[in-house]
C-alpha cells in the first residue's frame, strides 16, 4: 500500500496524518514534497502522525531525517506522533529515537509546540 | 523496483512458513528488502542489462537468504558508522547497518563481477516440555 498524506491544522500546528509505507519509490518522495511544500509556505510547527505507517525502510528513515533537518534549518519544528511498533523498532535501532521529539498522544504533542 | 517487491513477498512467505512471529518476520523481510534495494540501486546501478540473483532456503535450523548483484563490488568495511554523532543526521547510509542489526549472521562475498550477501536468521526451536 502506497503512502497517503492527509493534512489538517490544530491550534496553529500543521498535522500530517500518514498512512501506508514510507519506502524507496513508495512514499519517501511524497513525504519529502509534502514537508517542503509546508516549509515553503512558512509553516513553523509540523507534527507528523505515523500511527498508520506499517512499514518504513532506510530510504524512508532518510527522508524523515532530511525533513527534520530541513525544518530545523528553516526555523521550523518537526515532531513525530504515534509510532507503530515496527517504526519505533527501526528508530530505536538506528538511534534516531534520540533525535526526534516523539509523542504518544496528540494533545501533548500540540501543547509541546507552545 | 518490481524485483525488490518480489523478493520482499517471497521472503515474507519464507519467514511465515518457518513460524516466525510478526515482529521477527518484519525484521528479516526488511533486511532482505534493504539487500535487494542495494543490489538493484547501488550494485547494478539500475542497469537493465544486469540482474540480481536471489535464493531462499530453510534448512530447519536457519533461514538463509542469498542476494547477489553484477555491480562493481562493495567493501563493507569502508562504510561509515550511521550511529556516529557526525552521521546520525545523514539522509543515507543505514541500509547495511539495518541488515546487520536484524539478522543473526551477514556475510559478504565478492564475485567477479558483483557482490553476494548471505543473510542468516537462526530459527529458535520450540521450548521442550519438562512434564
Amino acid at each position: 500500500m502506497a503512502l497517503t498524506i492527509a493534512t489538517r491544522e490544530l491550534d496553529g500546528v500543521t498535522i500530517l496524518d500518514l498512512s501506508g509505507r514510507i519506502t524507496l519509490g513508495e512514499g519517501a518522495v511524497q513525504l519529502r514534497e509534502a514537508i517542503r511544500e509546508l516549509i515553503g509556505k512558512g509553516v513553523k510547527k509540523i507534527l507528523v502522525g505515523l500511527g498508520e505507517v506499517n512499514y518504513i525502510d532506510s530510504s524512508g528513515l532518510g527522508e524523515l531525517v532530511s525533513s527534520y533537518t530541513t525544518a530545523k534549518n528553516q526555523g521550523a519544528d518537526l515532531k513525530l506522533l504515534n509510532l507503530t511498533k515496527k517504526v519505533k523498532d527501526v528508530l530505536q535501532v538506528t538511534k534516531l529515537y534520540t533525535v526526534f521529539d516523539i509523542f504518544d498522544d496528540e494533545a501533548s504533542a500540540i501543547a509541546s509546540f507552545k | 523496483m518490481d524485483s525488490v517487491a518480489e523478493v520482499e513477498q517471497a521472503v515474507e512467505k519464507l519467514t511465515l512458513d518457518a513460524g516466525l512471529d510478526e515482529d521477527e518476520s518484519f525484521r528479516v523481510v526488511m533486511a532482505a528488502r534493504e539487500a535487494a534495494v542495494n543490489a538493484v540501486l547501488h550494485g547494478n546501478a539500475y542497469d537493465p542489462n544486469k540482474q540480481i540473483a536471489v535464493s531462499l532456503e530453510n534448512n530447519g535450523k536457519s533461514l538463509i537468504i542469498k542476494i547477489s548483484d553484477q555491480g562493481e563490488g562493495l567493501d563493507p568495511d569502508t562504510l561509515p558508522d550511521p550511529l556516529a554523532p557526525e552521521n546520525l543526521l545523514r539522509g543515507t547510509g543505514r541500509g547495511i547497518f539495518l541488515i546487520r542489526s536484524f539478522l543473526d549472521e551477514v556475510h559478504f562475498r565478492q564475485l567477479h563481477p558483483g557482490t553476494e550477501l548471505t543473510l542468516v536468521k537462526h530459527l529458535t526451536p520450540p521450548a521442550e516440555s519438562n512434564s
